[in-house]
């Protein structure tokens, strides 16, 4: 679950906690942190209020780990506060994130101009002028650096509740489980809004591939 | 299947949440279709690049003030 390489076990970790173990505390705070900003830069408006909430999840992580009794894991422990804090501080900024799906998300994902109409003999196909083409990925069109502006920019354009669910899943990697766990959201809603962030995340990058490779015709 | 109908199952084929017969056509649809196919594609080379984005990390300042902090408090 999210990606790190292997901690020492919960009770392990949570016993060394308590008894003022600052080696296990400087761990727990290198592997998780990185983690912790992107999800908190998902609900607040920018990267300076991010290590803020960051900042005093930790702090209450500290007063509270003595009364921690292990009904979860310490991450989803330690995650759960972060996204309360998030929260709190995203409503602060004006910014609130209700969890689940909008009106305007249960429509289609995709353009329905790239699909046939009804009077083709092929109805609800892809247009063949309109179907995705393969991504050519020769060096040069797939810069690295270019792909992480575009998929950044493609983030932070997402409405927050989108943001949110996408960050968890496929940049953090936590399971469908878990991510309904941690945001207290059905596992059909955590799809409606993690398919839609996916689908406009790869138009973005279809987009910017097109761009690209148009940039290198003569 | 339609192609406007596979393009909205992805996300839950990829989880494994299709019921069979739905999953059933969603593959039968996949090998005839090279514009479903590519999209499949497309969805999981995003997903992929989006785990590889490099991770943040704290400021040196805040890993310092929270390092001390933890110490600070073990002593009171």
């Amino acid at each position: 679950m999210g990606r790190e390489s292997a901690l020492p076990p919960d009770d392990v970790l949570v016993g060394r906690l308590q008894a003022g173990d600052e080696r296990a505390f400087r761990l727990l705070l290198d592997s998780w942190s990185g983690g912790m900003l992107r999800i908190a830069r998902a609900y607040v408006s920018t990267a300076a209020s991010a290590e803020e909430v960051v900042q005093e999840t930790w702090l209450a992580v500290i007063r509270g780990v003595h009364g921690f009794e292990g009904r979860s894991t310490l991450k989803t422990w330690v995650h759960r506060i972060l996204i309360n804090t998030a929260k709190t501080r995203g409503r602060k900024e004006s910014r609130t994130v209700p969890m689940e799906p909008a009106p305007e998300d249960t429509g289609p994902t995709v353009d329905r101009s790239r699909f046939r109409t009804a009077d083709d003999p092929y109805p609800g196909h892809w247009r063949s002028d309109r179907a995705p083409q393969p991504w050519a990925q020769p060096e040069e069109l797939l810069l690295a650096g270019e792909t992480r502006r575009v998929l950044g920019a493609a983030l932070d354009a997402l409405p927050a509740r989108h943001r949110v669910v996408i960050t968890l899943r496929d940049i953090e990697g936590y399971g469908s489980d878990e991510v309904c766990s941690l945001l207290g959201i059905s596992a059909g809603n955590q799809r409606v809004l993690l398919h839609r962030a996916r689908a406009e995340v790869r138009r973005r990058l279809e987009e910017s591939f097109t761009v690209r490779e148009e940039g290198m015709r003569p | 299947m339609n192609c406007d109908e596979f393009v909205e199952l992805v996300t839950a084929f990829l989880d494994g949440a299709l019921d069979d017969d739905t999953e059933q056509r969603f593959v039968e649809h996949l090998a005839l279709c090279e514009g479903c196919e590519t999209y499949l594609d497309q969805f999981r080379s995003t997903i992929g690049s989006l785990g590889e984005l490099p991770p943040d990390s704290l400021s040196a300042d805040a890993r310092d003030r929270l390092l001390s902090a933890f110490r600070d408090f073990r002593r009171s």
